[in-house]
């Protein structure tokens, strides 16, 4: 262990020591196994389904491949738009409640996406308030007015997108703060405007941070059924539904999943070109603190409305009513059963977050010494469950289990005439697992980004000072690498917290947490009830959510935080 | 020595399983299509009358049996409950399932809503009806679901989308009926009248009824029993716009769905779990599904309550439902042919 640590560490890298090997190999064997399910997946292709890939070829595939770039075009668009600009905004610049925006822009990553797509419709569909408010006012009836249609691409889209834009936000936002306020202040004595400096300097510098918040953002939302599903739009993922429940081929629905990959391996790789592409580097590190310039008048206005809208939108306004809706219901939902859910919840997205992170911090560490193409294919394999759906993900992982079952079991009947029977299976050792194939790239991403900073130089500078191995952890990886990790923790936190689909398959009997609960009565269209479920999970998401943005304020070096 | 390993794996065992798997209560284990909210508290009722402890894990339904058939005879499970019996069909097929010899069983559920060799029964019958506008439609212009292609509705029809089970059960007792080309027909003449592509779920067609944006819908009817029951004021107002019409009374009857159980084929808890099952099937479990859920009852001469009694008497196809099942798929494609969204 320690000779491991040493090595990861050590000022001259050794070619040849054992440590180094064990590592390796380690770290290859743990990426291989967290790809298990992918594998399960794509060996599907071993049962033939000629007879339903023409029909799937003469009917509805184009549709489906076609709406899912629609989507993720869409998604992509408005989630760097939602993004970017807020975060470029509260970093840079000093309006009304630009403090509680900084923070608050963050809100909408506690809401699950199907929650957000079924308050929505009950808010603007034709029966919702809203319009029946536009109908008692004008006295018009249904159809003698135009309405936007939720049940659309384009809701889907920007549904997905105010809960997915703080990933770029979070990232994007983290990025400005690190860019050297000089590279800034040189761009404006050079003669940029504030736009140009933007454009030119600060948007380039964080590209590379974006395309990672990017492609979290479109692997989501590729892997998303519950808001495609109720909008009825046919893409991909509910397209392997569709194979697997309708058409009854569960080898054919496995075979689509396997081609969803394709659209993966794609983003990795332009995520891959993007950063080999990167020829911008901090060419001081030196911060000044950082003075944010102070809007006025319209501008002021005009910056205050930018960064509220996605947080009434994707925020305020769907908890208010789930508010409402809880209201009509909380005495016959909140009960011991409702806190014992709550606990679940927490205990297991506590405990997912923790081991991912760790996980992730490994893979990094090991990655970042050595580069060898195994090990980058090995860890990148790992991370491609996000954009898997759940449910898929989680037959994938039900497979390697059993076989594990079948084989300690036939060990202890030889051995010592006992039967285990299926002693992993159907335990919360497998939806832990689960969630390391699906969440997996959450943590990794977020903790590679951090360790991206520490630059091999800096670990030279600390050993030539003298500083061992942890002392190097201590005084110069741990204080830069704080931000990430706790980044990550809290991402990981939170997408379990609203995670469905694999956890309502694995889980053992009787065992509830909210995002079933709530996902079960949205489903049988009870959204009054639902209301209290998801509501839950938002105040429990919240938390984390507001930590971790004060964390990232205060990292900034020189910069004056006072809440 | 083996023996002490033997303790020491059943105390590790333990702490995965939780306590329950360590008790030496009688239990019976369920894989349930059905929902928590619409089938715990029946559950709980049966633990307080026998003792037996009831253990759930909910899902969809596809998922479940994929779960069962990976998990193989290992499975805990002893019940699959489902929704839909195209499902138990599913499993049945997949040899998931073992036959029940019940003669309170039989006695108490009708022949077309059982399996002929005892592998699944049903529990509780769901139709899929005509909804439509009071104030636009007078309830003689509909006959039956044929009907529903006539030129008079074009633009006016609403429908989910073809993924759900529902649709899927409908079409295939179309099939059973009256072909594939006869049916293949009749949904695309029904996409012609479509309002809108289909989108959200049942309660969403009825509201659309009732707002105008179409004038009929295809729905299943516990829903509408639902939302006139329901809590928010704009869901009770629009069931109040719309009215129930029984389709197809004069020929074969309305399609009637079930959800029902089969025992697995793993079943560790025989006994017990065809105790619960004849539960199920009693007189105190079939009046919840009516009261709770708005579900007619499989059994008959069960005193229901006054909506399914407003909705009045029916005529049920008596289609052999494993035929909805064998025809699934082929209801799937034909709906693809025909640009059933």
């Amino acid at each position: 262990m320690s000779a491991a640590v040493e090595m990861l560490f050590s000022a001259t890298p050794a070619r040849t020591n054992m440590a180094r090997h064990l590592y390796a190999s380690v770290l290859i064997i743990v990426s291989l196994v967290l790809a298990l399910p992918l594998f399960a997946v794509i060996s599907s292709f071993l049962i033939p389904a000629p007879d339903i890939w023409q029909h799937l070829l003469d009917t509805v595939l184009k549709e489906y491949i076609l709406n899912s770039l629609i989507l993720m075009l869409g998604v992509a668009s408005l989630t760097l738009v939602l993004g970017i600009i807020p975060a470029w905004l509260v970093t840079m610049c000093n309006f009304p409640l630009s403090r509680t925006l900084e923070w608050a822009l963050l809100l909408p990553l506690a809401i699950p996406a199907y929650i957000i797509a079924y308050t929505y419709t009950g808010i603007l569909d034709a029966s919702g308030p809203v319009q029946l408010f536009i109908r008692e006012l004008t006295g018009w009836q249904y159809g003698e007015y135009w309405f936007p249609e939720v049940r659309s691409i384009g809701g889907a889209i920007t549904m997905l997108s105010f809960v997915l834009y703080p990933y770029i936000y979070l990232i994007s936002r983290a990025a400005f703060i690190e860019q050297s306020i000089c590279a800034l202040e040189v761009a404006r004595t050079l003669g940029c405007g504030p736009y140009k400096t933007f454009f030119r300097v600060a948007l380039p510098l964080a590209r590379p941070a974006i395309i990672v918040g990017l492609s979290l953002v479109l692997m989501e939302t590729l892997a998303d059924y519950g808001t495609v599903q109720y909008f009825g739009i046919a893409t991909f993922t509910t397209g392997i539904f569709r194979t697997w429940f309708g058409l009854g081929s569960s080898a054919a629905a496995a075979q689509l999943s396997a081609l969803l990959m394709l659209f993966i391996v794609v983003l990795i790789y332009l995520e891959y070109w993007s950063r080999k592409q990167q020829r911008y580097h901090h060419t001081s590190s030196r911060y000044s603190t950082l003075t944010q310039k102070k809007l006025r008048g319209k501008y002021a206005y005009f910056a205050l409305v930018l960064c509220c809208l996605p947080v009434l939108l994707g925020f305020l306004i769907p908890v208010f009513f789930l508010i409402k809706w809880a209201l009509l219901t909380y005495p016959r939902v909140i009960n011991q059963h409702f806190l014992n859910m709550m606990w679940n919840s927490i205990m297991l997205a506590t405990c997912a977050a923790v081991i991912a992170t760790v996980l992730a911090l490994f893979m990094a560490y090991g990655k970042r010494r050595m580069s060898s193409p195994l090990i980058r294919i090995a860890v990148n394999l790992s991370g491609m469950g996000y954009a898997i759906p759940g449910t898929v993900i989680a037959v994938g992982v039900m497979l390697p289990f059993a076989w594990l079952d079948k084989l300690i079991d036939g060990f202890f009947r030889a051995h010592f005439d006992y039967s285990t029977g299926l002693l992993l299976s159907g335990t919360l050792v497998a939806v832990m697992f689960a969630y390391m194939a699906r969440f997996l790239a959450v943590s990794l991403k977020t903790v590679d980004a951090g360790l991206a900073k520490i630059k091999p130089s800096m670990d030279e500078a600390g050993r030539s000072i003298g500083l061992n191995a942890s002392a190097l952890i201590r005084k110069v990886h741990m204080p830069m690498m704080r931000g990430s990790l706790l980044t990550a923790v809290l991402l990981v936190f939170v997408d379990v917290l609203k995670e469905l689909p694999a956890t309502l398959i694995l889980r053992p009997f009787n065992f509830n947490t909210l995002a079933i609960r709530a996902y079960e009565l949205a489903n049988e269209e009870r959204l009054a009830d639902a209301a209290c479920p998801s509501l839950a999970i938002v105040l429990v998401a919240i938390i984390p959510v507001i930590y971790l943005s004060r964390s990232i304020s205060m990292s900034r070096p020189g910069h004056d935080y006072r809440p | 020595m083996y023996m002490k390993y033997k303790s020491l794996l059943v105390i590790w065992g333990s702490f995965f399983l939780g306590p329950q798997s360590l008790a030496q209560v009688d239990e019976v284990n369920i894989y349930s299509e059905r929902k928590e909210e619409l089938i715990r508290p029946l559950l709980d009722k049966f633990t307080t009358e026998t003792g037996i402890k009831v253990n759930l894990v909910t899902g969809e339904g596809d998922a479940l049996i994929k779960r069962l058939e990976i998990e193989g005879k290992d499975s805990p499970a002893d019940l699959l409950l489902a929704t839909d019996v195209a499902r138990l069909y599913r499993a049945k097929s997949l040899e998931l399932l073992q036959p029940v010899q019940s003669d309170i069983l039989v006695n108490a559920i009708p022949a077309n809503f059982r399996d002929g060799e005892g592998y699944w029964y049903g529990l509780s019958l769901r139709s899929r009806v005509i909804v439509y506008a009071k104030a636009r439609v007078r309830p003689e212009q509909l006959s039956t679901y044929e009907a529903m292609t006539k030129p008079e509705w074009k633009g006016k029809v609403c429908v989910r989308s073809s993924s759900n089970p529902y649709n899927q059960s409908l079409v295939a007792s179309m099939i059973a009926r009256m072909g594939v080309e006869a049916t293949e027909a009749w949904a695309s003449g029904l996409v012609q009248n479509f309002a809108r592509t289909p989108k959200g779920g049942d309660r969403d067609q009825i509201k659309a009824v009732a707002v105008g944006e179409c004038d009929i819908a295809l729905v299943n009817t516990y829903y509408l029993g639902g939302m006139s029951h329901s809590e928010v004021v704009d869901e009770k107002q629009a069931a109040e716009k719309v009215a129930l019409f029984w389709p197809n009374q004069s020929d074969r009857g309305a399609h009637f769905n079930i959800s029902g159980a089969g025992l697995t084929r793993a079943a560790k808890h025989q006994d017990a779990a065809v105790k619960l099952l004849e539960f199920l099937a009693g007189d105190e479990a079939q009046a919840w599904y009516a009261e709770m859920n708005f579900e007619f009852p499989v059994k008959s001469g069960i005193a229901v309550g006054e909506t399914l009694q407003q909705w009045g008497n029916y005529i049920a196809d008596d289609i052999n439902l494993d035929q909805l099942g064998q025809y699934n798929a082929e209801a799937v494609r034909l709906m693809d042919r025909a640009g059933w969204k």
